[in-house]
C-alpha cells in the first residue's frame, strides 16, 4: 500500500505512531520523558536524519532489536519517498549500538582494571601488615617446608637461637633435636607434616648457636591450602628457660637432699612407684637399705658439723660407686640410705650391689684429722615387681637390714621371707608404737557375737587395729605379741578399756537393755599388772558403764601360772562385777586348771576347731567330736560357749545342734566401725518380741 | 582500628556479578562474558526478567521522584550496583538540584565505575561497603556526613536485601540503618517475592546460588516486615507497577508476575504533635 495517507481518514500521524511505538515497548523512563524522546525523533527522522534519530533511541536506552524490527515496519509502512529513511535508520542504530557497546566495554573494563589495582594494593599492604606482625612478635615464629626444610625465622626466634637467619635457613627442623626431648615430640611431629595432625604443643629444649640450651614453649601449626592440602608448617615458640629452670630448682629442691644432695626420702618412692606400676611384668628389682654402724657415736663425740661432713662424704662414696651402675641412691633420713636397682636380673645382682656398698665404705673417712671406720650394715631385698607394694617392699628390706644390725652389722643380709615376718611386730612396734599412740594412729573396731539359735546380736567384741603411716592399716595379730614382748600393751591396753567402755556406755544410754555386752581383750602382761583393777575401776566409774556389760577375754596361752599374781588381779576385777572368759581355748596346752582357779563366765572355742560341717576326712570328724565334748563340759560348768570362726549357715547349724551357745564369725559380721553394730542392736527388739 | 580492613575482598571474573548481570537485564554492556553466560540462562528460564528489571528501575524513578518532591535532598543508595540507566542523583535532582547522593555498593568493580562515572560530580559519593557489616557501613566518612545534621535521608534499599541470606539476619540489619537515620527520613525497598512467581523460586534461586551474591527470595509477611518502626506510604507494600503508577494503565495485566514487593516507609518527624 503505497502512497500518502488519505486526508478524510482518521490516521493518526507519524509522530504519534512513533511515539505509541516507544510506549509500548516499555522503559524505565517517565511517560513524558519517552513523549519528548518520541516527537524529537520522528522530527529527526522527518527532516532526513534517521540516522541520528536512531543513536538518540539507542542513548536513551532502546537497544532491544524487536525495538528496531518495529521501528524499521513503522518506516516502511509510513511510506516515506524521498530519502527512505529506513536504511539510514538502521545504519545509524547499528554504529550507535557499537560504539556504545564499546565505550561501555571499555568503561566496565577500566572499572574491573582500578578495581584490581586496589586490591592488589591493599593485598600489598596486608602483606606488609602481616610482615610486620611476624618480623616484630614478641614471641619466635619460623615457617617451614612439609619436609624440614626452615623457610623463615623471625627476629625473636633468632634471638632465642642466638643465631643469624643464614645459620638457620635451610637446615632441617629434625636437625634441632635435643637429647631431652620427650619421644612424642617428634611423634607428633611426624603426624602433623603427615597431615594426621593439624597442631601440637610441648615444652622442648633447642640447642643456641652457642651451645647454651634455651627451653620454649612450643606450639607447631599445619598451614593447608585452599583445597586442605598441608603446605607448610608453622612454629611459634616462647622461651620459657628462666621459668623452667626455676622449675628445675624447685623440683630439685623437693627431690633432693640439702646436705647430701642425693635423691630425697620422696624422689626415692616417687621413683619406686614408678617402676612398680610400669615395668613389664616378670622383670626383677632390688633394694639395698644401708645403715651406717656407728655414725651415733660419731655425732656424740665429734659434734654435728662432722656428723654432716661424714654424711656428705658416705654420700659422694656410695653415689660415686653405683650411680655409674646405673642404681639410683637416695638418702632416707638420718644416717640411712638406699640403692635402687631398676632392673635386676636376680639375687646376685642385689647381693653384688651390696658389696659395693660395703667395699665403698671399709678405707676410713677422714674427718677434721680423725680417721672414721664407720662400716654400714645393707638389708636386700630382690623380687620380681608386682609381687609386692613399694611400701611393703622398703619395710621388708629396713628389717632385713634390722637382722644384720643384729647380727653385729658390717655386713649385708638377704630378704628371707619367715625371718622377716617374725621381726615385723617386734621391730615396728619398739620403734613407732609409742609415738603412734600418741598420734592417735589406733582406732578400734568391733565384731558381733551372736546367739546360735536365733542369730541375734549377743555381745560385741573390740578389735585393735594400727593405721600405720607406712605399712597401711595392721591387725592385733601383727603388732599385739611384740607389744606385749616391750611393754607397750601397758598403755595401749588402757586406752583400748578406755575407748571400748566409753562407746559401749554410749550405746548403754542410748540402747537401754538393747546395749550389747562388751568383750575387750587383756594380754597375760596387762592381767598380771597391778595396775589393771585400778584401770578397770577408774574407767568404769569415768564412763558409767554397768560392769556386768563388760567382759575381759584372756588368751589362753597368755601362760597363767598356777597362784600367779594375776589370779588375784583378775579375781580383783570379778569382784567389781566384770566377767571373763578365755579367749582362744584349745590353741595352747590347754590348762585345765584355769578352768578350776579362774573365775570364768565363759569360754571362746578356737576356729581352729570349726571345720567345714560338709567334709568327710577324719580330721574333721575329730573336730567336730571335741566341740561336742567341750560343749558339755561348758554346759555343765556352766559357761557360755562361743564359736569363732564361723563362715556359713551350715556351721552354725550344726553347732547350734550341738549346743553351743554363741558364734562369732564373718557369718555374722565382719569387725567394722561401731555405727555399723547399731542396725544389729536395734535388731535384738524385734528378737526379744518375738 | 574500627573499620579497617584486615584482607582485602577478592575479585574473582570468572563468576558472574548481580550488578553486570543485572546491566545485562537492562540491555547494557558492562559486563563480562560469565556475567552474560549466567543472564542468558536466568531469562531462558525466566523470559520476563528484562521486563522486571525495567519495572525495578521505572520504581526506584517513581519513588526517588516522589521523595524528591516530599523534599528529600539526600539519598543513600546501597547496593546501588552499575547506576547507568537513570541514576538516582539525575532523577532526583530533576526536583532538587542540590539533591546529593551516596551510592554503596560491596563489589569493588562497581565501585570502580561508580567512582569513573561519579568523578566530577560534587554532590555524590561512591561509598565500598558491605550492607551485611552495618556498623562499618555507618563508620564510613561519607555515610555519617550524609546522615550527620539531621535533615532526612530517603535511604534504598532497592533489589538489594534479597542478596543478603537469613543467616546475616537482614531484619537486624535493616533496624540498625533505620536506628542511624535522622527523623522524618525514609526506607524506599523493593525485594523479590515468593509468591508472585512461586513457580520460579526454586529454578531462579539455583541459577544464583553458583554465584557470590546467592538470592533468597522472602514471603509477603517477612519483606513487609522490613518497614517495622516505619509508617508506610500509600499504597503500602505491593507488586512494582502498583505503586504510584505514571497513569492507571502503566500498572499492566498481572502485576503479581513482575514478583517484586515494593514500598515506601516514612519516620515519624522529630516535631511533636500540636
Amino acid at each position: 500500500m503505497n502512497g500518502p495517507p488519505a486526508a478524510d481518514a482518521p490516521r493518526p500521524s507519524f509522530p504519534e505512531r512513533w511515539t505509541r511505538l516507544l510506549r509500548a515497548h516499555g522503559s524505565a523512563l517517565h511517560p513524558r520523558k519517552i513523549d519528548a524522546l518520541g516527537s524529537r525523533t520522528a522530527d529527526l527522522v522527518l527532516s532526513g536524519r534517521a540516522d541520528q534519530a536512531a543513536a538518540d533511541l539507542v542513548n536513551a536506552h532502546f537497544t532491544d532489536p524487536e525495538m528496531l524490527v518495529q521501528a524499521v515496519e513503522l518506516l516502511r509502512f509510513t511510506g516515506f519517498q524521498d530519502p527512505d529513511p529506513v536504511g539510514a535508520f538502521a545504519a545509524g542504530w547499528a554504529t550507535s549500538l557499537r560504539e556504545r557497546t564499546l565505550v561501555q566495554q571499555e568503561s566496565i573494563r577500566t572499572a574491573a582494571d582500578t578495581a584490581r589495582h586496589e586490591v592488589e594494593r591493599a593485598l600489598h599492604a596486608s602483606e606488609a601488615r602481616f610482615q610486620a606482625v611476624f618480623e616484630h612478635a614478641a614471641i619466635g615464629i619460623g615457617v617451614g617446608s612439609l619436609d624440614g626444610e626452615i623457610l623463615a625465622a623471625n627476629r625473636s626466634l633468632l634471638e632465642m637461637f642466638g643465631a643469624r637467619l643464614d645459620d638457620l635457613r635451610g637446615r632441617r627442623v629434625t636437625d634441632l633435636v635435643h637429647p631431652e626431648d620427650t619421644p612424642e615430640v617428634w611423634d607428633s611431629y611426624e603426624q602433623l607434616v603427615a597431615g594426621e595432625r593439624d597442631n601440637f604443643q610441648c615444652d622442648k629444649p633447642y640447642y643456641r648457636q652457642d651451645g647454651e640450651v634455651v627451653w620454649t614453649h612450643l606450639t607447631v601449626s599445619l598451614i593447608r591450602d585452599e583445597d586442605g592440602r598441608p603446605r607448610y608448617q608453622v612454629a611459634m615458640m616462647e622461651d620459657i628457660t628462666d621459668r623452667y629452670r626455676l622449675q628445675e630448682r624447685l623440683h630439685h629442691q623437693a627431690t633432693h637432699d640439702p646436705l647430701t644432695g642425693l635423691p630425697n626420702r620422696a624422689a626415692f618412692f616417687e621413683r619406686l612407684e614408678d617402676l612398680l606400676a610400669t615395668a613389664p611384668p616378670g622383670s626383677r628389682f632390688g633394694l639395698c637399705y644401708v645403715d651406717l654402724d656407728r655414725f651415733k657415736i660419731v655425732n656424740d663425740s665429734l659434734g654435728h658439723a662432722a656428723g654432716d661432713q661424714l654424711l656428705i662424704e658416705v654420700a659422694g662414696r656410695l653415689s660415686g660407686a653405683l650411680v655409674p651402675q646405673g642404681h639410683l641412691v637416695a638418702r632416707l633420713g638420718g644416717d640411712e640410705f638406699v640403692v635402687l636397682l631398676e632392673r635386676c636380673r636376680g639375687e646376685h645382682d642385689a647381693v653384688a650391689a651390696a658389696r659395693t656398698v660395703l667395699s665403698a665404705l671399709q678405707e676410713p673417712i677422714r674427718i677434721d684429722g680423725h680417721q672414721l671406720a664407720v662400716g654400714a650394715s645393707v638389708g636386700v631385698l630382690e623380687r620380681p615387681v608386682g609381687t609386692i607394694t613399694p611400701g611393703a617392699a622398703v619395710r621388708a628390706a629396713d628389717l632385713t637390714l634390722y637382722r644384720a644390725k643384729e647380727a653385729g652389722g658390717a655386713r649385708w643380709t638377704l630378704y628371707d621371707a619367715r625371718t622377716n615376718a617374725e621381726s615385723v611386730g617386734r621391730y615396728t612396734i619398739s620403734v613407732r608404737m609409742p609415738l603412734a599412740l600418741e598420734r592417735g594412729e589406733f582406732f578400734l573396731e568391733y565384731q558381733p557375737l551372736c546367739a546360735l539359735s536365733d542369730g541375734s546380736l549377743a555381745a560385741v567384741e573390740a578389735l585393735v587395729r594400727w593405721r600405720h603411716p607406712l605399712l597401711g592399716v595392721l591387725g592385733p595379730d601383727e603388732f599385739v605379741p611384740a607389744a606385749e614382748e616391750t611393754g607397750i600393751i601397758l598403755p595401749l591396753g588402757r586406752w583400748v578399756l578406755e575407748q571400748a567402755c566409753a562407746q559401749a556406755a554410749d550405746w548403754q544410754r542410748r540402747f537401754g537393755p538393747l546395749a550389747p555386752q562388751l568383750n575387750v581383750n587383756i594380754t597375760a602382761r596387762q592381767a598380771r599388772s597391778k595396775g589393771l583393777l585400778a584401770d578397770v575401776g577408774r574407767i568404769l566409774a569415768e564412763t558409767g558403764l554397768e560392769p556386768s556389760l563388760l567382759q575381759l577375754e584372756l588368751t589362753e596361752s597368755s601362760a597363767l601360772e598356777p597362784r600367779d599374781e594375776s589370779l588375784r588381779v583378775l579375781q580383783g576385777v570379778v569382784d567389781k562385777g566384770v566377767t571373763l572368759c578365755v579367749d582362744d581355748f584349745g590353741t595352747g596346752w590347754s590348762n585345765l586348771a584355769h578352768l578350776r582357779d579362774l573365775p570364768l563366765t565363759g569360754l571362746k572355742l578356737s576356729s581352729a576347731f570349726i571345720g567345714d560341717p560338709a567334709s568327710q576326712d577324719a580330721a574333721s570328724g575329730v573336730s567336730w567330736r571335741i566341740v561336742s565334748g567341750l560343749v558339755s563340759l561348758a554346759d555343765s560348768l556352766g559357761l557360755t560357749l562361743t564359736a569363732e570362726g564361723v563362715e556359713t549357715p551350715d556351721t552354725a547349724e550344726r553347732l547350734r545342734s550341738l549346743g553351743c551357745d554363741w558364734g562369732q564369725g564373718w557369718l555374722f559380721g565382719r569387725p567394722a566401725a561401731p555405727e555399723a553394730l547399731e542396725a544389729l542392736i536395734l535388731a535384738r527388739a524385734d528378737k526379744s518380741v518375738n | 582500628m574500627h573499620g579497617q580492613r584486615w584482607s582485602p575482598s577478592w575479585i574473582d571474573f570468572e563468576t558472574p556479578n548481580a550488578a553486570r548481570v543485572y546491566d545485562y537485564y537492562l540491555g547494557g554492556s558492562h559486563n563480562f562474558e560469565a556475567d552474560r553466560q549466567m543472564a542468558r540462562r536466568a531469562v531462558e528460564i525466566w523470559p520476563d526478567l528484562p521486563k522486571i528489571m525495567q519495572a525495578n528501575r521505572a520504581f526506584l524513578r517513581r519513588s526517588v521522584q516522589y521523595l524528591a518532591g516530599e523534599g528529600f535532598t539526600r539519598f543513600l543508595d546501597i547496593g546501588s550496583g552499575i547506576p547507568t540507566v537513570g541514576p538516582v542523583h539525575e532523577i532526583a535532582r530533576e526536583v532538587q538540584p542540590e539533591a546529593r547522593v551516596v551510592y554503596v555498593d560491596r563489589d569493588p568493580v562497581a565501585v570502580a565505575h561508580s567512582l569513573a562515572m561519579l568523578s566530577d560530580d560534587p554532590l555524590s559519593r561512591v561509598v565500598h561497603a558491605d550492607l551485611t557489616d552495618p556498623e562499618e557501613l555507618l563508620a564510613q566518612p561519607d555515610v555519617a556526613a550524609l546522615l550527620d545534621g539531621g535533615a532526612p535521608v530517603a535511604l534504598l534499599l532497592v533489589a538489594v536485601l534479597h542478596f543478603v541470606p537469613d543467616e546475616a539476619q537482614p531484619h537486624r540489619l535493616v533496624a540498625r540503618l533505620r536506628d542511624a537515620l535522622p527523623p522524618g527520613s525514609a526506607l524506599v525497598l523493593c525485594h523479590a517475592c515468593r509468591e508472585g512467581r512461586p513457580d520460579q523460586v526454586g529454578p531462579h534461586q539455583d541459577i544464583y546460588a553458583r554465584t557470590r551474591t546467592p538470592l533468597t527470595m522472602r514471603g509477603c509477611e517477612e519483606i513487609a516486615a522490613f518497614f517495622d518502626g516505619f509508617r508506610l506510604v500509600d499504597p503500602g507494600v505491593v507488586y512494582l507497577t502498583q505503586w504510584r503508577p505514571d497513569s492507571p494503565d502503566a500498572v499492566g495485566p498481572a502485576p503479581e508476575r513482575l514478583a517484586g514487593l515494593v514500598g515506601v516507609g516514612r519516620l515519624e518527624s522529630e516535631q511533636a504533635p500540636p
